[in-house]
Parts: C-alpha cells; structure tokens; sequence
C-alpha cells in the first residue's frame, strides 16, 4: 500500500470538498474492494475520505411507500434489521448472502453499488426493487444507474447518501454462489409489484439488467411455469473460468422460477 | 496404561499455546536491523532475459540492495538439482534442465524470482521492486500436461528437444497388451488428476542472519525437518552445514511442500550473508499461490482386461506428470517410486505394464502433496474397478471383493516391488460397507428422489505406503528432577507430535504425562540423524527410536537401580515407572537423581539418563495403510450442485496411538481429498498466466461441503515391519475421498448414463454430463 492522505469528515459537506480538492482523493465504505487493491498496489489515491464517521450516511427508516437504507449501512444491518425484514424480507435475505460475516460486518450497501461489480448481489436488488439511488446531488433511478462493467451514472466526487427502495407485494432473491469468493456466478431478484413485475440479473453480464420477457410472462401468470423456455440469449451472458455462458443463462432461468416458486 | 498412555484419546498439549496465539512462527522472528526482502518475479510464462536494470531501485527511498541471479552465482550459489535418475528402457537418462536460484538466462514460469530487493521496509522494498526493469522475449510457451508431450508442442528446452523429461517404463508391454487384447472383458479410462494449490494456513517465509565471528548463517524458516533442510541449503550456498543453522518454530501446515529447496529460502540465507545484515522475507497469499509448489496434475490414460468372472488379467498404465518448469525434489519421482508406487495398490494383479512421461511446462514446478502419488495411484485403481463392475455387470463391490488381494496371499510382491506385510483389504470394505448401509442404500435413494434430488453411492478402497526415507533418531533425556524431554528428529508441523510421544514416553518410561517436555526443530539440537516428517513417517519412525530409547533409559536404569537395591541388574524388573527386585522398588524418578550423581552410580557408569536412538530400517520395509470410504452424495439436477450428506470411513493404520489425532488425519485428508475432488484446480490460461491467482478464484473448500465424517479404525492387523505395529495415518484421506466421491456423482447421475466426469466436479460440469445425456435418456 502507498502512502496516501487519510480523512474522516463527519459531513457530507466536508467529504465533497476533500474529493474536490485532492488530485485523486476516493472514497472509503466498507473498504472490501477498496482495501485490497491498495495492499495490491493496484490503485494509489492521493487521499482517502473514510465515509464511516458521516451519522447521516446511516440507518434504515421507512419512508411512505419506501425504505431508505443509509449509504453506509452494512450487509448485516440490513439483513438484521426489523424494519427490513418487515418491509422487503428478500432483501433482508440478499443482504444476508453477501460474502461471509467479516464481509457484511464492514462492506455498506452504498460501497457495493457504487463500486458496481459485475457479481455483486445489491445491484440485483437495485434493480429488481425499482430503487431511486439517492445522492449529494441528485436522484437516480436504478434502471439508469448501471452502465456497465463496473460502471455507473455517478459523476466525479458524487456521494451516494442511501438508496431508497419500493415495496413490493411480494419478492424473493436466488442466487447461485461461487465456492470461491461467494459472489453471484448468477442472481436474480423477482419483484411483484402488483401493476408490474421486475426481474433482475447480477453475476451474468457486465452489470445487473432486467428481463423482459420473464417479466411480462410473469405479469401475465405469476407461477414458475409461465418463465418455461424464457431464459436469457447466453450469446449476451459472461463467460469466464468459471461459468459460461450457457450455464449462466440456464441458471438464471433456473433461479427465476425458483423465486418465484418461493413466493407465489 | 493410564489415561495418557498409548491409544488414549489425549488432548493435543500443544492446542493451547496454538489456539491462544502464543505460538511461534517464522512470521514472528524480528531481528534488529534486519531488512525486508521482496522479489520482482517473472510476468511471463517463458521468456528469454534481456536485461535486468536495477539502477532506479537502488536509489529508491530505504534500498539497502539489489541483489539478481548474477549476485547469487557469483557468490558462489549453486543450481537446484534434483537427486533422481530414471532412464528409458533403451537406457536413455532423464533430462534434467538446470535450475538457478533467479535465473539470468530464462525465466521459465510466471512467478520464477529473478531480482531480489532489500530495503529498510516492506513497503520501500515493495515501491523499489517496481523500478527493476525487466526486458524480456516473449517465446512461446506451453502449461497443458497432455499437450506438453504431443511432438508439435512448443519445446522449452530446445537443448533437449522435447518436453519429455524421460520416457520411463517399468517393462516392455507386448505380452500385457496381447493378454488384454483376447480378454473377454476390456475397460478403458482416461483420467485428469487436476493440478493443485496447497496453500497451507501458513504462509511461505523465510528469515536469516549471519555472525561473521563463527562464520555462521542461521536461517529461519518453515520446514517439515530442519536436518535435511539444513544439509540441502547449505549445499546450495556452498558452505559446510555446519555454517549453517536452521530453526524451525510452528509450522502451520506442511503438505509435503513444505520441505523442498526454494529459490527464494536460499536468496535470502545468502543475502543476510552477502550484505551483512538480517533479512526477512515473508510471501504473501497470493505470492505463494505463484511460487510454492503446486500438487498433482496427471494424465493417465488406463486399459485393464479381465476374465469372463471379473478377475483382472492385465492392466496397462500411461501416465503423463506435469512436473512444472523444473524437475522439483522429487515432482518425476512421484508416480514411478514416490508415493505412486503403491500402484495397482490393492488389487492382485500379476500382469502390469506402466509407462510414465514427467513434461516440463511452463509453470511452478509439482511435488509432493499429501499423498504424492498415492491419491492419484488410488484414483486410477478405483475409477478402472467401477468401470470394469459395470463391464461386467458385477456391482461394484463385488469387483473389488474378487480382485482385492485376499488375506491369505499375504505377504504380498507387488509388480512395484513392495511386500505388503498386513492388511485385511476385503475384511475393512465389508466393514465399511455394513458402517454406511450399503445395502440400505436404495431407500434413501427413492426418499432424496422424493426431494427433487439424484443420490448416489460411491466406494473406494485405497492402499497406501508410509514410511518414507529409512533413518530417524529420537532421544529421550531423563534430568535429574525426573522430568523428561524428547529431542524429535521428525519435525511436526500440526501433527501433535509434543502430545503423541508424551504418550509413548508415559507409557514406556511411566514419567507423568505433564512433565514430559519436546523439543524440535534446531538443529543446534536435533539429533544429528535426524530426518523430519513427511509420507506419513513419524509414527513408525520416530515412534520406534523413541520406544527403542527408552529401552535403553530403562536397560541403564536397571543397572542404577539394581546398584541402589544392592540387587543384580539381571534381577530388576521394570513396570509402570518402578524399578523392582523382589519386595523392593525405586521409582523412575529416583533412579533418574540418582544417574545425575555420580556418588550413587555403579563403577564405570556414565552419569545422566540420556539415551538416542538412530532407527535404521531397511529400506523397503515400509508400511502400508489401507480402507476404505463410503461417500453418499445428492445432486441438485437443475443446477448441477453437489452435497454430501454421508461419508464413512474405516481405516486400518495398525495400532492406534491417539484415536482423536488420527480422527484429525482423516477428516484433514478427506477434506484435502474432496477439495480437489469438487470445488480445486488450478488453471493457467494459454499464455501462461495463473487464473485461479487468489482465494477469490481459486475454491477451497469449506465446512458446509460436508457431512459428519463417521470415522473408524480397523485395527485387527498390526504392522508387521515395526515393533509397535503402527501405519501411517496422514494420507488415508486423500486417498479415499476422490474417487469415492466421483463414483458417488456418477451413481447419482446413472439414470442419465455418465460413466465418468473429469475433477472437480464443478456445478457446470455436473449440469453439461446431465444435460448432454438428456436426449439419450428421454
């Protein structure tokens, strides 16, 4: 790990003015991707602004026909939290299949989303639960936030301050581990909201991305039956060392039905 | 005797001092002023070196040197050369490329070390490494075990002119290829034993200073026997070994390669010598992932013929071994006369032909890892036996049942040339089989099929060989306060070696069980015939000369004590810590005050109670450890995952000396087994790059990949060939897990007709063996 200057606002305010001003200050969540690529030496910021000091980036509330979950909130809050699991238990349920304990404990839903691996689970929930990305600036809504590997709608120095999900009717969260690190080989989040179905995919493309027609199907006929002969074009998937393509597009369909098996 | 004696399920004396982080690693060796070392290794699968400037990290913040293979030759280092020499049958020797400590020439896998870089810190040392420059030619390379021997190859040692190391054959094959041509029966199986990560808890590391008033290097470092580490270093540094003085602390987790040569060992004992001041190395995960050794990698490629019943009449062998860039210690020796010999392990089989090609590739050489040879021996035996069952529409344990050597035929020459003084091969699977239910097995079927899911059933009886290298010596000491200490020549690295010989010293010597301290891992104090652990040899190894020094404590203590009872030594009898003639007794504690006194000592008697003793055993007397493991597995259809829901294992390791150690070898070797059985392999791509570079890519397995390990020991079959009657126990695991569980999978899958599926079983391969099959099915 380089040298770097450390920071510890305790603003949102004071940590935009830092990113402003340092030649290549990044901002720290969690630190579970952040942190070993330091010791790789694979990145050198001049500074970092730790976010983990910041009261207002925290918490989960309830919020009309919404929940805001704080930036800054970990995998195991949420997944913990009452309020969650009353409101959206599949993402009480995603929360709590990020990584292994030490994981949950330190990585934030704001870092995972921000960060935007290809095989995270929250960019599923993102998606498959319409979630608006809130920001020091302005509001994102999910289906324009991923743009690709690793890639967002975020500008340079934005913060995320908490992402704000709908309810749904019902949803359910499946995802298919891989041995080795516990990201998605492929996950998908199947959200019923009553006048529209969302289904999302993470660990198969470059970024999470809705199906559309395994939501219309389901829009029509919410049973694992109506998603028969609807899995996604495996010429559009990742292949890698260790799945391809073919195998995630059959996964994916095979973790649709299966959510929605679980909750129709 | 006792609760602490042999066969007792003694607590581990060390697990306090480990589990409370009072242990001692290498890690935890600081030395004023020492320096950090890093090494700038090769980005490149095979590369002719162009120049290597080392000016910008030399003026780099802290560098204290920079040090390249030039350094290292001139210096006086030597090449690694492995001590093996097979040749053809025409008598053609093995080529054997030479390997520099950081090559100047070459860099022939990626991760080789070519610069080493010290400085006042680790991260100086590490900002520096990035200012060596390196300019290299890219040449063409080639890391596919099965391509490296075909004749269009690249070929990486164009002095050689192919990858071949050597063509070694154990006779010529035309009478066994005629027998398996007429046989009634003829399977044949074409196997990939995939190529493995150790990746022990603890990570390489390696320490080292110099006293120029004794002209002297003292090197810390892990090993699995500080002895031959400290003869084969000081050979590569070109000094006496006696200059050279190795201490091993805790060791955490040895496998096998924890006791070869590494270049960067050897770098750093030089550099601390060269430059005057103490350095420490220490390799990170994913450094070591690049340079420790890797495990396995075989092709083979197997014909058996057998008889209109099911008796196998021949069995033709072709191995290809992916041995790495470099002949390693013992990588080619490994399936010829490493652990590989035990091949055809338990089956009687008087005709046998096996061909073995070590490659070169470029990649990090293969050794020893748990087993080293005998998985991959015990794999090819058991995938050939379920693939003759099914030949000859036998089940699968009645296959084995006709072509296991029976008792009676014991003792048994193997085609390889071992006598297999003891083991009940039939008797410990018809144990196993009534442990697991075998023949309850069908309802559990129809009940996981209830469930969604496809359950299968998987044996595999093993036989293996422990002993290793044919000398150790032990020595046991007595003070005179009566405490006892055993000087250990083996080396434990997670063993429990500190609790197993306080048992037998307990049990022999009667001294209590607490007050009986061990000692390893200096060679200040190691006895000088001292060798170290590995292929399952402490047992019968140091468990001899341990029992064969308290002999002589107790001979001599006769001799005291009869002095002190005014008896003849003749007379004394010793039992459970006394020493008696007649009504009369002393204890052990007064005789071992009384040696301490040369008052009190018989004319002509040397004081002290100190005894060492070289065991020497000839050299094919090994043991051979055997069982058999039972794995049932379910198969999710859908997604190709599979999930062990019962595993049985019977083994026959002779005398148990602690059934809770020995539960701990098994559920070790079958967790190390099932790992490369279902979730390991490591992948290089075609240009030569490690894919499975971290613990991010690379699965190991974990706890929720098992079921309870029910565990048993047939220990109706003493060995013979030690008077202690011990078997090794550390390889059993390994041995048995793989191709019991392949077997399962590919009985789950039955309904489907898979025959065989190449480890590990990952998810998608399951899913495309189901998925290919489904429309012969339908």
């Amino acid at each position: 790990m380089r040298n770097f200057d450390y920071h510890r606002p305790t603003d949102i305010a004071a940590a935009a003015r830092v990113l402003a001003e340092r030649e290549d200050a990044k901002l720290l969540a969690g630190g579970m991707t952040l942190i070993p690529t330091l010791k790789q030496r694979l990145a050198t910021p001049t500074d970092l602004v730790d976010l983990g000091r910041i009261a207002a980036l925290k918490g989960v509330r309830r919020e009309g026909n919404g929940l805001v979950i704080g930036a800054m909130t970990c995998h195991a809050d949420v997944a913990t939290s009452p309020v969650v699991r009353e409101a959206i238990p599949a993402l009480a349920s995603l929360a709590g299949q990020i990584g292994d304990p030490a994981v949950r404990h330190r990585g934030t839903i704001g870092g995972s989303v921000a960060n935007a691996d290809p095989a995270a689970d929250y960019p599923a929930g993102v998606v498959g639960l319409d979630a608006t990305v809130i920001t020091d600036r302005r509001e994102i809504g999910a289906d324009d936030f991923f743009t690709g590997l690793f890639e967002t709608a975020l500008e340079p120095g934005e913060i995320i301050t908490a992402i704000r999900f709908l309810l749904p009717k019902r949803a359910a969260y499946q995802k298919f581990r891989h041995p080795a690190s516990g990201y998605a080989v492929a996950g998908v989040m199947v959200a019923d909201f009553g006048d529209a179905v969302r289904v999302a995919v993470t660990g198969a493309g470059p970024s999470a991305f809705r199906l559309d027609a395994m939501e219309k199907a389901l829009g029509a006929s919410f049973t694992p039956g109506a998603l028969e002969g609807l899995n996604p074009d495996a010429l559009e998937l990742l292949t890698d060392m260790h799945a391809s393509a073919e195998y995630r597009a059959h996964l994916v369909g095979v973790l649709a039905r299966r959510a929605v098996a679980a909750i129709a | 005797m006792g609760q602490f004696g042999i066969g007792q399920p003694v607590r581990r004396k060390e697990d306090v001092r480990l589990l409370t982080g009072k242990g001692r690693y290498t890690d935890d060796v600081h030395l004023e002023d020492q320096q950090w070392a890093v090494f700038v290794r090769s980005p490149h699968a095979n590369a002719k070196i162009l120049s290597i400037d080392t000016s910008a990290a030399l003026e780099s913040p802290g560098v204290t040197h920079v040090l390249t293979g030039a350094d290292l030759r001139d210096g006086g280092v030597k090449p690694i050369s492995a001590d093996m020499n097979f040749t053809s049958r025409e008598g053609k020797p093995m080529f054997k490329p030479e390997r520099r400590i950081m090559p100047v020439d070459f860099a022939r896998y990626m991760g080789e070390p070519l610069v080493l870089v010290l400085a006042e810190s680790l991260e100086e040392a590490k900002a520096a490494a990035e200012l060596v420059a390196l300019d290299f030619e890219e040449l063409p390379c080639v890391t596919a075990t099965a391509r490296a021997a075909e004749p269009d190859a690249p070929v990486i040692y164009s002095e050689h002119g192919s990858n071949v190391s050597v063509h070694w054959e154990n006779r010529a094959p035309d009478e066994i290829d005629a027998i398996i041509a007429a046989a009634p029966h003829k399977v044949t199986v074409d196997l990939v034993n995939n190529r493995l990560i150790v990746a022990p808890m603890e990570p390489r590391c390696a320490v080292a200073a110099y006293d120029p008033a004794d002209d002297r290097i003292t090197l810390w470092s892990p090993t699995q026997g500080v002895r031959p580490a400290q003869a084969s270093f000081a050979q590569l540094l070109g000094i006496p070994k006696e200059k050279l003085r190795v201490i091993s602390d805790d060791v955490g987790g040895g496998f096998g390669i924890r006791s070869k040569r590494y270049p960067e060992t050897a770098a750093v004992a030089f550099a601390a010598r060269k430059t005057g001041r103490p350095v420490k190395w220490r390799g990170d995960r994913s450094e070591t992932f690049v340079s420790d050794h890797h495990g396995r990698d075989q092709v083979n490629h197997c014909v058996m013929g057998l008889d209109a019943n099911g008796r196998i009449l021949a069995l033709r062998l072709e191995t290809i071994v992916n041995v790495g860039a470099y002949c390693g210690d013992n990588g080619p020796r490994l399936p010829i006369d490493g652990g590989g010999r035990i091949i055809p392990t338990g089956y009687d089989i008087e005709k046998f032909y096996f061909s073995v090609k070590p490659v070169y590739t470029n990649t990090v050489p293969t050794d020893t890892y748990r087993g080293a040879g005998r998985p991959e021996a015990n794999y090819i035996m058991e995938r050939l036996m379920d693939a003759a069952a099914q030949e000859c529409g036998l089940t699968r344990d009645e296959i084995r049942r006709r072509n296991l050597i029976p008792l009676s035929k014991l003792p048994y020459r193997t085609q390889m040339n071992f006598v297999y003084d003891s083991g009940d091969f039939v008797g410990v699977m018809e144990e196993t089989l009534k442990a697991a239910d075998w023949d309850g097995f069908q309802a559990r079927r129809a009940e996981s099929e209830k469930r969604g899911l496809l359950r299968g059933i998987g044996i595999a009886s093993f036989v293996e060989q422990a002993g290793g290298r044919p000398t150790e010596e032990m020595r046991v000491k007595l003070g005179a306060d009566g405490a006892a200490t055993v000087f250990a020549g083996t080396f434990s690295h997670g063993q429990g070696h500190e609790t197993v010989y306080a048992q037998m010293v307990n049990d022999y010597l009667g001294v209590p069980f607490e007050r009986i301290k061990f000692v390893q891992g200096d060679t200040d104090t190691t006895p000088p015939g001292g060798v170290g652990t590995f292929g399952s040899r402490s047992s019968m190894m140091g468990g001899v000369a341990v029992r064969r020094s308290c002999g002589q404590i107790i001979l001599k203590g006769k001799r005291i004590a009869a002095h002190l009872m005014q008896a003849n030594a003749e007379d004394v009898i010793f039992e459970e810590g006394l020493f008696r003639v007649g009504v009369s007794s002393v204890t052990i504690e007064e005789v071992a005050r009384a040696a301490a006194d040369p008052s009190k000592l018989p004319e002509g008697e040397k004081p002290g109670l100190d005894e060492s003793n070289l065991f020497e055993r000839e050299a094919d007397l090994m043991n051979f450890p055997n069982g058999c493991h039972i794995v049932e597995v379910e198969v999710d259809p859908e997604l190709g995952t599979v999930q062990i829901v019962k595993y049985t294992a019977v083994d026959d390791c002779g005398v148990v000396l602690n059934p809770l150690l020995v539960h701990g070898q098994v559920y070790g070797g079958v967790a190390q087994g099932i790992g490369q059985a279902l979730t390991e392999d490591a992948v290089y791509d075609e240009s030569g790059q490690l894919l499975t570079g971290s613990f991010m890519d690379y699965g190991m397995p974990r706890a929720h990949h098992f079921s309870h390990i029910e565990a048993h020991f047939d220990e109706t079959q003493p060995c013979k060939t030690n008077e202690i009657g011990v078997k090794g126990a550390g390889e059993a695991g390994a041995c048995g897990a793989p191709p019991a569980f392949v077997s399962a999978v590919c009985d789950a899958l039955k309904p489907y007709g898979v025959k065989h599926i190449d480890m590990p079983l990952t998810p998608e391969r399951v899913w495309r063996a189901i998925h290919s099959a489904k429309p012969r099915a339908a």
